[in-house]
């Protein structure tokens, strides 16, 4: 996998933040992107994940991270 | 094999207590659970004379908290029953984690070496409970079982308890109330104090079963097995042959069904595979809900474990919890009740362990919100972090099958005295002490042994400190509140009058990032309360200040 673009290992960190627990970075993302669906409908939701893989996506901008971000999400299924 | 038989402890008569005015006590723990019964062992430790009161005779009934973390274990060597624990408990530092039948995710507790603690050991709590009341009584503690406290009055320097007896009820008066009554604390309610969280949907079925198996001692969970299909289930092994095995059964279940044998044996015989023979110590259906009082603290009565905080049991919070509660509360009630500290000493009491009741809550939280997805949504992505977990480091880490209990950094605490120097690693004020290996006198010893005895300095130095300096800790001893030095050296100095710690190998010098000349102050629970390049006996006693609260 040396030649790939998309970061795989874990990466969710914030400045000037310190995280005793390697886990903790990631457990707070995923709280907040389950909250982001509560209370929603599946429909909603949906739209949601649509939406925020859009902004997602264009704040990455390389084609070639993207690329092979969707290749992954595919393959993994 | 064969099931545990629980002990019955002596009633002792109080009638000599049945007086008018009432007799009034120092200080007066209710309930004599292992948190309960560890706030005692402490009292006694600090040379307080203490009274247990508990409504019960015998241990718990079944095995309950079964999962004794590294700092907990800690805490046990302070309270002198750890080597105990852990003969009889089965270490554990490896959890898995499956998907159907496939392991998607691996944790190890202690990764490193160095510590004489392992991460984790699974001992029935009645185990853990008959080693505390003989330690506790071994100390002197006054334990009187059969006596349930009924009422509770709170008065400015005092409370005063109503207590039922088999010989007939009276009142005593305690200067200091502290209330460990377990997750429903009859005294909470009477008091009508709130406690306030989150109640989950879903119901978990444990199972206690006796039998021969040989998987290893680790601790294993699975999402959406073949033999329990979309559900979660956990196995762990406990001491004596017993295991614990919990299903998850969803928010439908009905209790008093599942708990039937002929319910609970098709599902461990599904999840055995084979024929062999167990039977069932102990079965029991429960809920759960993350929640805690508002304030820890009113006054003269102070509440500890699961009376004042809950959790969710998948990271072994509650004890562990309770434990720490303890650790953090008897040193400042000791120094209070010695007039060596004020009384604004326990609202940090309050404050620190409101923080960690708050960490534990979200860690347990965010725990169950992955095991019981609330939400199609929800479960979708719970799926694709354990299908992404199979290829992703990154996913692997998200997968969130129980955070296990570990102590807080309480960084927050006004306790301590921010740096002013600059440092690396985790060691920061604040924070539990790393344990690490040393020499005492010649011989291999640990670190967190040598400490945990009120406040004390870690200075090192690589060779003997000089006449002024050694003068200077001496000083320090001779303060209101004493603070003995510890000498840390790579290699055996002689320093009359003070202990050295040999840290031969550099582990110390490692996780303390120290040179020559570094100090350290720590509380009397083992953790870091500040930190200097340089010992400046000056500022040492202004860091102890304000470590008891006297600034």
């Amino acid at each position: 996998m040396s030649t790939s673009a998309l970061k795989t290992d874990p990466n969710f960190h914030e400045a000037g933040r310190r995280f005793f627990r390697d886990f903790s970075p990631g457990d707070e993302f995923y709280e907040h992107l389950i909250e982001a669906h509560n209370g929603l409908s599946d429909e909603q939701s949906e739209a949601l994940n649509a939406r925020l893989i859009l902004l997602l996506a264009n704040h990455i901008g390389d084609l070639q991270v993207l690329r092979e971000a969707l290749q992954q999400a595919r393959t993994a299924n | 094999m064969g099931a545990y038989v629980n002990p019955i402890y002596p009633y002792k008569s109080s009638k000599d207590w049945m007086t008018t005015p009432p007799q009034r006590k120092p200080l007066i723990v209710i309930g004599a659970g292992p948190v309960g019964l560890a706030a005692a062992i402490d009292a006694r430790l600090q040379g307080l004379q203490v009274l247990v009161l508990d409504d019960d005779k015998t241990v718990s009934v079944g095995s309950r908290a079964v999962c004794y973390a590294k700092r907990s274990l800690e805490i046990l060597d302070r309270l002198g029953i750890a080597d105990e624990a852990c003969n009889l408990g089965v270490s554990w530092n490896i959890g898995r984690t499956f998907l159907e039948e496939d392991e998607v995710y691996q944790f190890n507790l202690v990764p490193d070496a160095g510590h004489k603690r392992p991460g984790m050991i699974n001992l029935q709590q009645y185990h853990i409970e008959e080693m505390l009341i003989a330690r506790a009584l071994e100390l002197g503690a006054d334990i009187r079982w059969q006596h349930k406290v009924t009422a509770v009055t709170r008065h400015d320097d005092h409370a005063t308890l109503t207590v039922e007896t088999p010989e007939g009820t009276f009142d005593i008066e305690a200067d200091w109330l502290v209330v460990a009554d377990g997750a429903r604390s009859p005294i909470r309610r009477h008091l009508g104090l709130d406690i306030e969280g989150r109640v989950f949907q879903d119901r978990f079925l444990i199972a206690d079963v006796i039998m021969k198996a040989d998987y290893p001692a680790e601790r294993w969970f699975w999402f959406d097995p073949p033999f329990h299909p979309n559900q979660s289930v956990l196995l762990h092994k406990q001491s004596n042959n017993v295991w614990r095995i919990d299903f998850q059964l969803g928010w439908d279940a009905d209790p008093e069904e599942e708990k039937k044998p002929e319910k609970v044996i098709p599902r461990l015989q599904a999840m055995l595979g084979d024929d062999r023979p167990f039977e069932l110590e102990w079965v029991s259906i429960y809920t759960f809900q993350c929640r805690r009082m508002t304030d820890f603290r009113h006054g003269r009565v102070l509440f500890v474990g699961d009376a004042a905080h809950q959790v969710s049991p998948f990271g072994a919070r509650g004890a562990n919890s309770g434990f720490q509660d303890v650790d953090d509360l008897m040193w400042k009630l000791a120094l209070v009740m010695k007039g060596q500290a004020p009384d604004k000493l326990l609202d940090t009491y309050a404050h620190d362990r409101q923080f960690a009741a708050d960490e534990n809550i979200m860690n347990s939280t965010r725990s169950t919100d992955f095991i019981t997805p609330k939400s199609r949504t929800s479960k979708t992505f719970r799926n694709a972090v354990l299908a992404l977990a199979k290829q992703h480091l990154f996913a692997r880490k998200l997968v969130n099958s129980g955070r296990l209990s570990m102590p807080s950094f309480l960084t927050d605490s006004v306790l301590n005295t921010p740096d002013a120097d600059v440092f690396a690693g985790q060691m920061v004020p604040g924070a539990p002490m790393d344990d690490a290996p040393v020499q005492v006198d010649g011989r291999d010893a640990w670190l967190l042994d040598q400490v945990g005895q009120g406040f004390q300095c870690l200075l090192f130095a690589d060779a003997a400190p000089d006449a002024q300096a050694l003068a200077a800790l001496q000083t320090l001893q001779q303060g209101a509140v004493p603070v003995n030095t510890l000498i840390v050296s790579p290699q055996a100095l002689s320093v009359p009058g003070f202990s050295v710690l040999v840290d031969a190998q550099g582990w110390m010098a490692k996780r303390y990032d120290a040179q020559a000349g570094t100090a350290y102050l720590l509380r009397p629970d083992q953790h870091v309360v500040a930190r200097w390049r340089q010992l400046q006996p000056a500022a040492v006693q202004a860091a102890v200040a304000r470590a008891t609260a006297q600034v």
